[in-house]
Formats: C-alpha cells, structure tokens, sequence
C-alpha cells in the first residue's frame, strides 16, 4: 500500500515543516543581544549612571547653545559700581544692545561693501580697509568675546527670541560687576572643550602605543613598556608646570603663533601627552589576550597585514574597556585644567574656564566681606560635572563587564 | 634578607635612571629656550649674570655643558636661583622642605585617621544612616576639587566663624585648615577602599574562627578584620602620596604657606628655570622613594606578596 503511505510520509514531512517554521519562527523573535544593546540595558537599570549620562546631555546641550541662552554679558565693558559684587538677587537686568543697534551697524556695513564693490582701484583698497577696521567694531564684539560665526548666529536667534531679556544674576556678579552665571556658562564651553580634546589626544596615543606593544610582543613589548613604567614615575604635573612655563617664553609663543597654536591647543597636546599611560597598558592588556584567538587567525590567513589585524580587528574588540577608560579620564584631565588654571598656568582671559573662575572667586577673599557666591556656583558646577562623571565611569564599567553578561 | 637588599638595590638603579630622563628632559626643555635660560635677555642682575656664564661654562660645547651640569647635579649641587638674590636653589629647598614635609605628614594622617575609621564604622553599621552618610560624604569629597573646598572652607571657618586664622605658618592653629583640605580627597577614597576591604573580609572563614572563640567585637574588627582590609588602602598610599604632592601646589598658595609647592609655582611663573628644575628632580625622587616604600611595607604586611 503505498499511497497511504506516501500519505503518511507527507503528512509528517508536513508537520515536521510546520514545527521547523514555528521553531524558526521562535528563533526569529529571539533578539541576539549584542554587546552593547545588553550593556545599556544593564546600564539603564543603574539609575545614579542615568542620571549622570541625563546631567552630562543637558550640560553638553546647553554649553553648545550657550549664545543663544538669555544670558548676560559675560564681558567687562562698563565699569558701574552699583554691579560690582552683587550678591545673587532677581534684580531685572536688560542687555545693553538691541535689534536696531545691530541693524543699523549692519545696515552701515552693507553700504560700506556695496560702495567697495562700485568703487576700483585705490579707492576700493581704502574702503576694504574700512570694513575690516569697522567688523573690530561690531555691537556683539563689545559684549562677547570674539564669537565664531556659529555663535554669531546663536546671538542674533536668542536677540529675536528674547530681545533685551536676560536672566537676572541668580549667582550673582564679581569685582567687574560681571554676572556669575553668564561666565559659568561661557566657561562651561572652555571646561568641556579641554577635557573632551585633551582625552582624545591620550586616546589616540594610549591605543596606537599599547595595541602596537601588545601585538608585536617579545622586545618590543619589553622595551615600549619599560618606556611607560619610567614614564609613571615621573610626577608629570611638575613636568607639565615646567613645560607650559617654556612654552609660554614670548619668543616661543611667537615662533607657534606662526604655526598656528595658540595656548589652548597647547594645552591639549600637552595633557593629551601625559594622560595616556593607563590607557596603553589597559589595550596592551586586551590584545595580548586577544592576539591568539581564532578571528585573528583567520584575518591573517586571508592576507591582512598586521596594521590592518591590530587597527581593524584588535581595535574594535577593546573599544569597550577603552570608553570606560575615556569616561573616567576626561573628568581627571578637566579638574587638570581646572588645577593649572587655577594656578594662572592655563586658559587665559579674556578666556574663561572653571578653574579660572574659582581662582578670581579665591582672589577676592578678604576679611571685610566675603563673596561666597565667586567661590561656590563655579566650584559646584566643577564638582558636579566631575561627580557625574565619575558615576558614568563606573556605571559603564559595570554594564560592560563581560563577567556580567544577561543579569 | 639579601633578596630585600638585592631588591632596594634595583629600585635606586631604576631611580637613578627615572631622574636621569627627567634630568635630561629638563635640560632639553631648558636650553630650548632661545638664546637659552642663562642669555641676559630676561635682565637678571649683572652679578647673577656673571656667576651664571661661569658656572655653566657657555663658552663649552653643548654636551660638555650637559656634562658639567649633570655631574653638579649628582652632587645635589643645584646651582643659584635667578630670582631671589644670593639663594641658592638647594638653599630654597631646605627652607621649603620642613614646610611641606609637616604639611603633607599632618594631610595624609588625617586623611588615613578619618578615611579608615569612616570606612570601619561604614562596612560594621552596613546600610545604617552612619553606613549611607559616611559614603555620601566620601562620594562628594572625592568630587569636589581641593581648591574649591579650600576657598569655601576659608570663607566659612574663617571669615564667618572666625574659628582659625586665615594664613601664617608656625602653629598647630594654623596647619589645621591646609591639612584637612589637602587630605579630604583621599581621606574620602581611604573611606571607600576600606569599607570595600572590610565587607570582604567580615565574610571570611577566619573572622568567623575569632568571632567562634569568643573574642569581642571590638577585638575581632581592630585586630583581625582591620589587617587583612588594610592592604588595598596601603596600595593606595603611593597614589595618594603623589597626589598630596601636587596637591600642596595650590593649597600651599591659597593659604599662602612658603613650602616647596609656593616655590615651585612661583620659580614657574616667574621662569626661575633653574629653580623649578632642582624642584622637579626634588619631586621625582619624592615620589619614587615614597612609592618604593609604600611597595616595601606592602610586601612586609601580607606575605604573599612577592617583590620583583
């Protein structure tokens, strides 16, 4: 008989093809969890972490668009006694510019380029010169200190938003009768700045030193890492004092004005240069143990040179452990910057950096009266962004920890 | 004995050479500076001027001066300062030197005192409010900056309460203020590492064993529990030594004390090169002889430890 049979046996193959369907399609609905996808869903259960990671966002947010922030002047222009050490109050306080003044000097200005444009020869030399001499003169330059063009467009949103409206000088105002809070805010941009650059300069030479020591081991590996462990116990913030002392002889300022580095971008390259011994032993670390595994293996038997095998597939296996690491170097490299500025050593005015603020707050201590509000808001708001920080650090140093994987 | 001694040995042959990069780099950096920090450029008085061009030789080639000035130095001879008339920087130093010593002597017993009893009092009386308060606080000191809480604790303590004077050396009155500020950071960190230590420990067998045999508490946490959670503490003594150094930078100035720090940052500021070159080499030896102890007492305190 074997049309039942037949029967039967595509009976079963059927059901057997319907039970691998719904298998597949049980598979399908489970979600392989990749290693980041699991390490945020363990990094969202920790909530000192997300609140940190919510507090950095908004800082971050808000120092971008510091311009277009309804703040006051953060520049000295008029020296009135009556502002001078205002402790924090709700006193109104209107921006000395408006809308019209800035028109009409643009107005003016596009006059000035017209007749430049009509005009020839000397003529138009004298105009040109005219305009440059006038841009100096522009109304935004009087209240902030140089604004990029992107910061120029901030301002001109947040004067047809607001108009005149500032915040009133909640933390109050300092010797120059300049408003506290605006400072912060414009300091905030200088603080994040150097913390973020400066920890991708270690970045970049913390990870190229260490995976190219961990790969190549043997004498190699040897000699690049007695290079860090003498490196290590050299007290690098002396070194560093030293170093920005020479770099800022005026000959030598000079001589890298020409090449186009100014004291800030020093300052990045000269922290970024120290910062990065942790960084190169932790990737050693990673990529001495990875080096044997079988996904190396098989990149090299394909072809792939070793630059390629240490940059295109040791690299990215340690990107985990090297995001902690980063997270946990950018608040040590701020209060750095915080510490030099403090000691008149880093960012200059007119400038303003968090560091340099406590320090004009520390200043101005004398027995009569004590502005308190100097020394607090800007030394919070240090103490805050460090603090967050440092809970994101090891908020994400718990989520990427392999020993923790679907808990 | 011979292996401790055999030990020592490596550790001054690997400092000798630590102070020699950071020598060599000093000087590097030093004579980058153009016409080189002895050129009259910067209008050092004539008479240092004079003693400069024939202490260091600058009719010489380089590397006879380089020689020259490394064979002073290795005979702690750190040549004049070129700010502060008839001193010579080894003068500076030894004047500096007691300041700080008892300045960071006072931080770091404070910071060890305060630090280990929080963090004792935190892991016995586990999520108590002692346990909850004592980490919130630890968790903020190691937040906020020292020069921050410097300034606030000077406005507060001083300036408000009028508790202690403001600045001064010479009295207990006046190190108090510097000593806390310097030491609150690692007094904070000293409270974490130890209530982790001591959690660890208070589960182990041989605390049980002493708890079993009818000790007392007391007895049981100070004698017993404290020793095995010391270590991660002692090996954070290197760390926080090196810190309290740097540290004393700017509390040194914020409280206006003339120790090495004050020295340092001035001879910076003022480009006192030769100054704040003997002052880095003070500082790397510093730093490597206290890590190298703090390494020693490690190995002395658990036996496990093997030194390499």
């Amino acid at each position: 008989m074997p049309e039942p049979a037949a029967n039967d046996t595509a009976a079963t193959s059927a059901a057997r093809a319907a039970r691998y369907e719904a298998l597949l399609g049980e598979a399908a609905k489970v979600k392989g969890v990749s290693l980041w996808l699991d390490a945020w869903r363990r990094l969202r259960k920790n909530r000192a972490a997300m609140v940190s990671l919510g507090f950095l966002i908004l800082l971050a947010t808000l120092s971008l668009l510091t311009p277009a922030i309804p703040l006051q002047s953060p520049q000295f222009f008029i020296l009135d006694r009556a502002r001078q050490f205002q402790p924090p109050g709700l006193a109104p306080v209107e921006l000395q510019l408006s809308q019209a003044d800035v028109q009409t000097f643009e107005q003016k200005m596009a006059e000035l380029s017209a007749q430049a444009a009509a005009a020839s020869g000397e003529e138009r030399e004298k105009l040109q010169a005219e305009i440059a001499g006038r841009r100096r003169d522009h109304p935004y330059n009087r209240l902030w200190t140089a604004p990029g063009p992107l910061a120029r467009q901030l301002i001109r949103l947040r004067l047809a938003l607001f108009g005149n409206w500032c915040i009133p000088s909640i933390c109050g105002t300092d010797e120059l009768g300049r408003d506290v809070l605006s400072r912060i805010f414009w300091g905030s941009r200088v603080s994040l700045v150097v913390g973020i650059v400066a920890t991708l300069v270690s970045l970049a030479i913390g990870v190229t030193f260490g995976a190219i020591s961990g790969y190549a081991g043997g004498w190699v590996d040897a000699a690049m890492m007695r290079v860090v462990d003498v490196m290590y116990s050299i007290p690098f913030i002396f070194i560093v004092i030293f170093l920005i002392t020479i770099l800022s002889e005026q000959s030598i300022k000079d001589k890298l004005d020409k090449w186009g580095i100014d004291q800030i971008t020093l300052f990045y390259l000269v922290i970024g240069a120290f910062y990065w011994l942790t960084m190169a032993r932790v990737v050693r670390g990673q990529v001495m143990s990875l080096k044997h595994e079988q996904f190396v293996d098989a990149a090299r038997t394909i072809g792939a040179g070793t630059g390629r095998i240490v940059f295109r597939h040791l690299v990215p296996n340690v990107l985990g452990i090297v995001i902690v690491y980063l997270t946990l170097t950018i608040p040590s490299v701020m209060l750095f910057e915080a510490f030099l500025s403090f000691l008149g050593l880093g960012v200059q005015p007119p400038d303003v950096s968090w560091g340099l603020l406590v320090n004009e707050g520390i200043r101005v201590i004398t027995p009569i009266r004590t502005y308190w509000w100097l020394v607090l808001f800007p030394g919070l708001a240090l103490a805050l962004t460090l603090f967050a920080l440092n809970f994101l650090g090891d908020g994400l140093r718990d989520a990427l920890d392999p020993r923790m994987k679907n808990r | 004995m011979l292996s401790i001694l055999l030990i020592v040995a490596k550790r001054l042959g690997w400092m000798a050479l630590t102070l020699w990069v950071v020598f060599t780099i000093s000087w590097i950096l030093m004579r980058s500076v153009p016409g080189g920090p002895y050129s009259s450029e910067k209008s050092v008085p004539p008479e240092i001027q004079r003693n400069i061009e024939a202490r260091y030789k600058l009719d010489q080639p380089l590397h006879v001066q380089y020689l020259d000035h490394l064979w002073h130095t290795v005979q702690l001879d750190f040549g004049q300062s070129f700010r502060i008339k008839d001193f010579t920087v080894n003068e500076v130093i030894a004047q500096g030197f007691p300041v700080s010593a008892s300045l960071g002597i006072f931080a770091i017993t404070f910071a060890l005192t305060l630090g280990m009893t929080a963090g004792v009092v935190s892991a016995v009386q586990r999520n108590t409010v002692y346990d909850v308060g004592f980490m919130a606080l630890a968790t903020l000191g190691i937040a906020v900056p020292n020069f921050v809480l410097a300034g606030l604790a000077i406005i507060l303590f001083v300036f408000q309460l009028e508790w202690l004077p403001a600045a001064g050396w010479g009295s207990p009155r006046h190190i108090l203020l510097p000593a806390i500020c310097l030491g609150a950071p690692y007094a904070a960190y000293i409270a974490r590492l130890t209530r982790a230590g001591m959690l660890e420990v208070l589960n182990l067998d041989y605390v049980r064993t002493a708890y079993a045999k009818g000790l007392t508490p007391r007895t049981v946490i100070v004698k017993h529990a404290l020793r095995g959670a010391m270590l991660p503490v002692v090996t954070y003594l290197g760390p926080a030594t090196a810190g309290i150094l740097a540290g004393s930078l700017v509390i040194e100035r914020i409280f206006s004390i003339s120790g090495l720090g004050s020295h340092f940052i001035e001879a910076a500021t003022q480009r006192d090169y030769t100054l704040a070159m003997g002052m880095v080499l003070v500082y790397t030896f510093l730093l490597y002889g206290l890590n190298s102890l703090v390494d020693l007492s490690y190995a002395i305190i658990d036996p496990r430890v093997k030194l390499e």
